[in-house]
């Protein structure tokens, strides 16, 4: 059914791609009641180790949330859990006001919960297209006989690329491109479906300086379009530039959750190190 | 801004021309075409119709099973168990078939056999998680004994009443004089070829190659496709050894012995990686020509055949080089 959707998706005009992603006007009447999604008191032990404790937040359509804590904090178990990877031991998660139960990857995809992994997750060999629609391929044709739509992909990725304003060309193969350019074909790739959240684990971790601005800009270019962004990042000066808002976590826990323009690297790093305790 | 939106789409990296020269398997044709023009002038033998059907039909069984071959190695694995396994099929067909049974019934029997063997190297693979080479050279092994039970290490050479339609199945030449071998692998040439461009599945296939893990995290089934690719290769082995027995109209337990090796390095000097990723249909088809003509030639110059490894061996690592000097290029 969701192939159905995609094509339809692909018929579609560049211009009219940019609407929000998560409307929701139809069933709640033009007024948005409720998060895109709610954490419940979510924890996740790996046996006597307690990746995740109690950690409750919500994320609302069109908000950056950054996602800030040291290494072993319980970030990445937590993102995993949203995007399908780990089952939560404890605590409810719900998707636009219905329960949210995720047994593997494709299933929270299909419920609109997109996720950059940290190392993209890219075939070198394959070209900037084929990278897009990696596991989702468009075909044409009847019945068994179906064979690989490459036009259609080609100018899908090539409208999806112009979009984000990146300088990335669909038949190029990945292998020649920069790390910029290579970020852009791992978010195009989470704007195939209609995504409600897209998560980022580390998207500026491992790029020059100036192609840390164009990610940032491709996670604004998202914001716009009313997609809620999870950005996990290591980098302060990244979140406070691009995030509206800042969860911070420790030893599993959530010390944090609170409005960039309220808080401070400072208060941020005290935060991540234990140096301040915890605020409301 | 002077670029639209559809110039960007149609943007190609490399043209047409660019892309030929850089190609592997470009110059492995050229290679094959020079040989061939430099034995028609050197020796009076080569040029003979006789001597080309000869070439031709003695590519195809190499041929075949590096089509099936270059699906396993594009994935980034291996199959070290295809001249057993093509030995073993042989074997099932010969025995089925001299027990009374009919051709179709041997030839049931025989690619039930060849996917049985290609399903359970794949699992293991896939989801045991063995390595390739382990497992399929363990079956190299298995195989060629399996071969030796069913026929007692004998030579089989009659096959019961369906004797003849399998003679002309492999021995016939039912289009253009063509000997069908050759049509044969023209057609899974272009099944194969159709299938890595045109299909998911062989989409699927390169992104394995390419990179598993990001492959496994896009949702691609990387499990079951490992396991079709192991079972296409037994496939192409079996089909081989169908098409083989047919020819030569008798089956030794020795049939395909060290087969692996030149259908590998058909499909490496067809311009497939080892390291996955990369491959052709075509690739394979010129790589085993090349292989055949050098063998041929050498026979055909009078240089001693205890010659043939060193050259064949060379023909190997030469195509490689080449493709490592490209890359130290590219990459400066």
């Amino acid at each position: 059914m969701d192939r159905a959707v995609r094509e339809e998706m692909d018929g579609r005009d560049a211009s009219d791609a940019g609407e929000p992603a998560n409307c929701c006007v139809d069933k709640w009447g033009g007024l948005r009641l409720v998060s895109v999604l709610e954490l419940a008191n979510i924890s996740k032990h790996f046996g006597a180790i307690q990746a995740v404790n109690d950690v409750s937040f919500s994320l609302e359509a069109g908000e950056v949330v950054g996602l800030m804590g040291d290494n072993g904090a319980g970030k990445s178990t937590l993102v995993k859990m949203i995007a399908g990877n780990f089952h939560p031991s404890h605590g409810t998660m719900h998707l636009e006001g219905k329960e949210l139960v995720l047994h593997k990857p494709a299933d929270a995809r299909q419920h609109g919960i997109e996720i950059v992994h940290q190392d993209l997750a890219l075939c070198n060999n394959l070209t900037a297209a084929a990278n897009v629609y990696l596991g989702r391929e468009l075909r044409r044709g009847f019945g068994p006989f179906r064979i690989l739509d490459y036009g259609a992909m080609y100018k899908r990725a090539g409208q999806l690329f112009a979009e984000l304003k990146s300088e990335t060309r669909p038949r190029d193969l990945v292998k020649q491109m920069s790390g910029g350019q290579r970020q852009a074909v791992a978010i195009a790739r989470t704007m195939l479906s209609q995504a409600k959240i897209v998560l980022m684990d580390e998207p500026t971790a491992a790029i020059s300086v100036r192609q840390v601005a164009e990610v940032l800009n491709l996670i604004r270019h998202l914001r716009d379009q009313g997609i809620a962004v999870v950005l996990i990042s290591h980098r302060m000066p990244d979140v406070f530039d691009v995030a509206d808002r800042v969860i911070v976590m420790r030893r599993g826990r959530k010390v944090a959750d609170k409005k960039i323009a309220s808080s401070s690297p400072e208060e941020v790093t005290g935060l991540i190190t234990g140096a301040i305790e915890q605020v409301a | 801004m002077a670029v639209t939106l559809d110039q960007t789409i149609a943007q190609k990296q490399h043209s047409f021309l660019s892309r030929l020269f850089s190609s592997q398997t470009f110059w492995v044709v050229i290679a094959v075409i020079l040989a061939c023009l430099f034995l028609s002038f050197a020796t009076d033998s080569f040029a003979t119709s006789k001597n080309l059907f000869n070439i031709t039909r003695n590519v195809t069984f190499v041929a075949i099973v590096a089509l099936g071959m270059t699906f396993v190695i594009i994935t980034g694995g291996i199959d070290l168990s295809v001249g057993s396994v093509l030995c073993l099929c042989s074997m099932v067909l010969a025995v089925t078939m001299h027990a009374g049974y009919s051709i179709e019934i041997g030839i049931l029997a025989t690619i039930v056999t060849a996917l049985a063997i290609g399903a359970f190297n794949g699992v293991l693979i896939a989801y045991l998680g063995f390595p390739p080479f382990v497992v399929t050279l363990g079956m190299l092994s298995v195989a060629r004994s399996l071969a030796m039970v069913a026929s007692n290490n004998t030579v089989v050479f009659q096959f019961g009443p369906d004797h003849q339609k399998l003679l002309a199945l492999g021995g016939g030449a039912w289009v253009f004089g063509i000997a069908n071998p050759v049509l044969y692998m023209i057609i899974l040439a272009l099944i194969t070829g159709f299938v890595l461009r045109w299909t998911k599945f062989g989409r699927h296939i390169f992104a394995i190659g390419g990179n598993e893990h990001a492959a496994t995290l896009t949702g691609v089934p990387v499990k079951q496709i490992k396991v079709a690719v192991y079972m296409i290769s037994a496939l192409s082995a079996g089909l081989a050894g169908i098409i083989q027995t047919g020819w030569l109209g008798a089956v030794t337990t020795n049939l395909g012995n060290g087969m692996e090796l030149q259908v590998i390095a058909a499909t490496v000097i067809g311009g497939a990686d080892l390291a996955g990723g990369v491959g052709t249909a075509f690739g394979a088809i010129v790589g085993a020509a090349l292989i055949e003509v050098i063998r041929n030639s050498l026979g055909l110059l009078g240089i001693n055949a205890f010659w043939q490894g060193t050259f064949i061996g060379g023909a190997i690592i030469l195509a490689v080089l080449f493709d490592r000097i490209r890359n130290f290029r590219r990459s400066d």
